[in-house]
């Protein structure tokens, strides 16, 4: 029930702002932001209430909605489901209240903004596929709209490509999920009982071709090399505080969609593929990490690196999925570090894009080497954004090392070629955000940027809690790691 | 003769004459009265025909009429989406001497799909192909003094009447094959034997004929030019209406060849061909009419899929129906919206839509959602079990197809979305009327409140089956 409301709240709240209701502009920031905090408590006190030696799938809730396919509203959530729902309400309520301007449509904007929270919390709460692809589907729809409305340069063509392509992915997950519809009976769209059954079970060509549906379509969405190329594109042209839900929020519906699709429901199938998984994952590291090295454009350089992130985390999933059954703790380990790593990307990279949608609203301009010496000129900006690229690229002591860690730790009991090399994208990695960070902070300040402001007080504060969570899952990872290694014992002790 | 089992068909047909005789002998600032006939004898058939409901599926008049589910909710979203269209008519139609007229041409068009809807022989199936030709030549051209709806109106005729001698051939080379008409004979007689070229030269006639009316490959050239230069009305009901009586004849008569004969292959095909000729035509399309002539094509295509796989899975038939529901809720929103807007149809008409009419462009919006099969919308469900029954009745290659298309089709219509959400308007737009922009709200909350509720309507449509005496069990 608390799962219910946790996504009723932000739906019914858009639903009302979608109505002209007069209210002056800056009303709709602050009620946003009110609005999107009331499923962060919820889930805060869900996440408190998780009872680590209960069943995989808890705070269930179901209502039937349309009983003859089988579909109804089913909510709860594992551990996974609860950190990525909890990390992404948060970012969602910082993007509500970070400062941006909304072209005189607040109203709109904000509807949009509730929107996407509801439905992105649908994605990672739902427990029966069908609803889990109805919020899927209806992500693409709001961001279209972000983007396309608050975002610049060629914004239009960036919302079109990023719908197209990622409609494509929504269509081939679609498909593969009525082939796992069709393979059980009765037929039923319940995570619970697909997870329960594996009703695929083998690899014969049918279950081949469900998995490559499912897999081609989160792989889209997540994106790994080479079908992320809607990605740097819709980045760049959006308002910062979109880039950061893109980046935080929707890229983990791919590699949540991975551990909960792919990965519970068709084990054999998965552990038959998981060695190419995991090349694939190791292309994207090195690929994204490269490509990111190569940028100019500040906006386009993060994201970029959200490739090579990604690819961490897909390493891990696939690892955790690997045939070698006799090393259960990697594999553990490495899904556990999956997660944290899904966590740790959504607060470090939305972090990173709401400093430069902060950059764009001062300066409209993203090319790296307009830019210096503006360490002395806004000490808070450079600080954090220092402190979230050092945590970007692994710093011991901060969220993204204790990710890293795990999830190279684990593969390197089970492909133990394939993490050395992928160690290389962290080194790149590192190389990338210290040139940026010099780029933009040291040497001599350019004469335009004289007017330069730091950062503002809403700003600051949004900045301030989700780089102490990082900080704070850096320093003691066991605030977030009960829950997520309960579930995970869970899901890898399956056969 | 059971009279009683036809009289949904006999009440428009009543209604049809009494207006006709009305508009005759009233002064024509009265002709709004046979807007209020035809909705009337509208209510009356769907009353009559959901009376039928009950009835088991069974046989009538000799086997050649069918009563069953399938029928009875075939007619209604026939009679349903007449009903919109001729909401849609007296406004746009006030200033026309023959206003009154026009509604019995409307009923013959409706009438003509619902005794497809029932065909279960095949001079019943040419009855029920030429009834709504004939009756709806003369609405495409109804502007007569509107080059366009001319030029329109001789396509359609053109294509008509090519299709129809057509499939006349198919009908005679098939009777000539078994000496019957009934769909019942006929089955049991082809079972037996059947010379296998007359059998595919007469079945590929009747396919020829009925692509017609389903606006599929390879005649499906009229709909875009119906779209664009027939009234607005006519061309939400031309692209709705017939088609559903098309799709459901095509069903039962599939059911009646041999199961030897490869009928699903050919059908495949034609859904390809036509799902990805109408969706690339559209792609670069500048004209709202044309666009969702185009649009109407491959909607076809994907209907055909589950006529393809009907003998493959029972999930077929309930998911045609919905699918053709789903679809006719979403382009008649579309139909409506268009007619709201006194039949703008330059995409640069549309700049600004978003802000001088919202509420509008809201609609437009979510109906092309709907037609790409967005949840939670009704086209979602549509699609979904279209897409289902398409896999269980292994024709992945033809639902992978089906989702290139869609992802196509995404891409047209969110050129319009993006004229109307993101141009400033350049000029004031005028509304039709409020009677319109009404129909065009209430279906664009019918394309969202039908998919909230899909349980009623799946739970409605999963009952459907066809009547088939004692053959094929």
């Amino acid at each position: 029930m608390i799962l219910t409301i946790s996504l009723l709240v932000p739906l019914l709240a858009a639903l009302l702002l979608a109505f002209p209701l007069h209210w002056p502009q800056r009303y709709y920031r602050g009620f946003a932001t009110g609005i999107a905090l009331v499923p962060c408590l919820l889930l805060v006190i869900a996440w408190v209430n998780f009872d680590t030696r209960g069943s995989l799938f808890q705070h269930v809730h179901e209502v039937p909605w349309v009983p003859s396919l089988g579909m109804a509203w089913r909510v709860g959530a594992d551990g996974i489901a609860l950190a990525v729902a909890t990390m992404s309400s948060f970012l969602i309520a910082g993007a509500a209240f970070y400062p941006v301007d909304t072209y005189g449509r607040a109203r709109q904007y904000y509807a949009w903004i509730l929107f996407l929270q509801a439905v992105s919390l649908g994605v990672f709460l739902a427990l029966d596929l069908l609803l889990f692809y109805v919020f899927f589907d209806l992500n693409l729809v709001a961001m279209y709209f972000l983007i396309a409305r608050w975002g610049h340069g060629k914004a239009r063509f960036a919302a079109t490509k990023f719908f197209l392509f990622t409609l494509c992915g929504s269509l081939a997950l679609l498909l593969g999920i009525l082939g796992l519809y069709l393979s059980v009976e009765p037929r039923t769209f319940d995570m619970r009982i697909l997870i329960e059954q594996q009703p695929l079970a083998g690899t014969g060509l049918l279950a081949s071709l469900v998995f490559l549906g499912l897999m081609v379509g989160l792989i889209i969405k997540t994106p790994l090399a080479p079908l992320h190329t809607w990605l740097p594109q819709a980045h760049v042209d959006s308002p910062g505080p979109v880039s950061a839900i893109l980046a935080g929020v929707l890229l983990k519906m791919g590699t949540y969609g991975m551990i909960r699709i792919p990965y519970s429901m068709m084990r054999q199938t998965f552990e038959q593929y998981a060695l190419a998984i995991a090349v694939l994952a190791l292309v994207s590291i090195l690929y994204g990490a490269l490509v990111a090295l190569a940028q100019h454009n500040l906006k386009r350089r993060i994201a970029y690196t959200s490739i090579n992130h990604m690819g961490y985390t897909v390493l891990g999933i696939a690892a955790a999925g690997a045939l070698m059954s006799d090393s259960p703790m990697a594999q553990r380990l490495a899904l556990t570090g999956a997660t944290v790593e899904m966590v740790a990307h959504g607060l470090i990279t939305g972090s990173l894009f709401f400093i430069t949608g902060s950059f764009w609203q001062r300066t409209r301009e993203y090319d790296l080497d307009a830019y210096g010496g503006l360490a002395a000129k806004a000490p808070v900006l450079a600080f954090a954004m220092v402190l979230a690229a050092f945590a970007s690229f692994g710093l011991p002591g901060l969220a993204g090392f204790v990710a890293e860690f795990q999830i190279f730790a684990g593969t390197f009991a089970i492909y133990p070629w394939l993490a050395s090399i992928g160690l290389l994208g962290i080194l790149i990695t590192a190389a990338l955000f210290l040139q940026m960070l010099q780029k933009l902070f040291f040497g001599s300040l350019p004469q335009r940027w004289t007017e330069f402001t730091d950062l503002g007080r809403d700003e600051r504060l949004v900045l301030a809690v989700l780089l102490l969570a990082v900080v704070v899952i850096g320093i003691y990872p066991n605030v977030l790691l009960g829950p997520i290694e309960a579930s995970v014992t869970l899901l890898v002790g399956r056969p | 003769m059971p009279v009683g089992d036809i009289l949904p068909e006999l009440s428009l047909i009543l209604g049809a004459a009494i207006i006709l005789v009305s508009a005759t002998f009233l002064p024509r600032q009265r002709h709004l009265c046979c807007t209020l006939l035809a909705l009337m004898t509208l209510a009356v058939a769907m009353g009559l025909t959901l009376d039928q409901w009950s009835l088991t599926n069974q046989l009538s008049f000799k086997t050649v009429w069918a009563i069953d589910r399938g029928a009875v909710i075939a007619k209604s979203i026939i009679l349903a989406a007449t009903f919109i269209c001729v909401l849609l008519s007296p406004q746009w139609l006030n200033k026309d001497r023959r206003h009154g007229e026009y509604y019995t041409l409307v009923l013959f068009t409706a009438l003509g799909a619902i005794v497809l809807a029932s065909a279960n022989g095949s001079m019943e199936l040419i009855m029920g192909v030429l009834l709504s030709s004939a009756a709806s030549y003369p609405l495409v051209a109804f502007h007569r003094n509107w080059a366009p709806s001319t030029e329109a109106g001789m396509k359609y005729f053109l294509a008509g009447a090519l299709a129809n001698a057509i499939l006349l051939v198919g009908v005679v080379l098939l009777f000539g094959l078994v000496g019957d008409t009934a769909y019942g004979v006929i089955h049991t007689q082809l079972a037996a034997r059947a010379d296998p070229w007359i059998l595919t030269a007469g079945f590929a006639c009747v396919l020829t004929g009925l692509c017609f009316k389903l606006a599929a490959f390879p005649l499906h050239t009229w709909m875009p030019d119906v779209a664009q230069g027939a009234p607005v009305p006519v061309a939400a009901l031309l692209s709705v209406v017939p088609k559903i009586g098309a799709a459901v004849a095509l069903a039962r008569f599939v059911q009646i060849l041999p199961v030897d004969f490869s009928w699903p292959a050919l059908l495949a095909c034609v859904a390809a061909a036509t799902m990805t000729l109408g969706n690339l035509a559209a792609v670069w399309q500048k004209d709202m009419r044309r666009l969702l002539g185009w649009s109407s094509v491959s909607q076809s295509g994907y209907a055909l899929m589950a006529v393809t796989v009907l003998n493959r899975t029972d999930s077929a038939l309930p998911a045609l129906l919905v699918f053709l529901a789903g679809y006719a809720t979403a382009n008649l929103a579309l139909f409506a919206a268009v007619t709201a807007l006194r039949g703008r149809t330059d995409f640069a008409d549309y700049a600004g839509l978003s802000q001088k009419q919202p509420a509008i462009a809201l609609v437009i919006v979510v109906s092309f959602l709907s037609l790409v099969g967005i949840p939670p919308l009704f086209g979602f469900f549509g699609k979904l079990a279209l897409f289902s029954s398409t896999i269980e009745g292994r024709y992945l290659w033809l639902a992978v197809l089906a989702i290139a298309n869609t992802v196509i089709s995404l891409f047209y219509y969110l050129r319009l979305v993006q004229i109307m959400y993101f141009k400033a308007p350049e000029q004031s737009m005028h509304l039709l009327g409020k009677l319109s922009w009404g129909t065009t709200l209430a279906m664009g909350i019918g394309v969202l409140a039908l998919g909230l509720a899909a349980q009623g309507v799946l739970a409605l449509i999963n009952t459907v089956g066809f009547a088939t005496g004692n053959w094929n069990g």
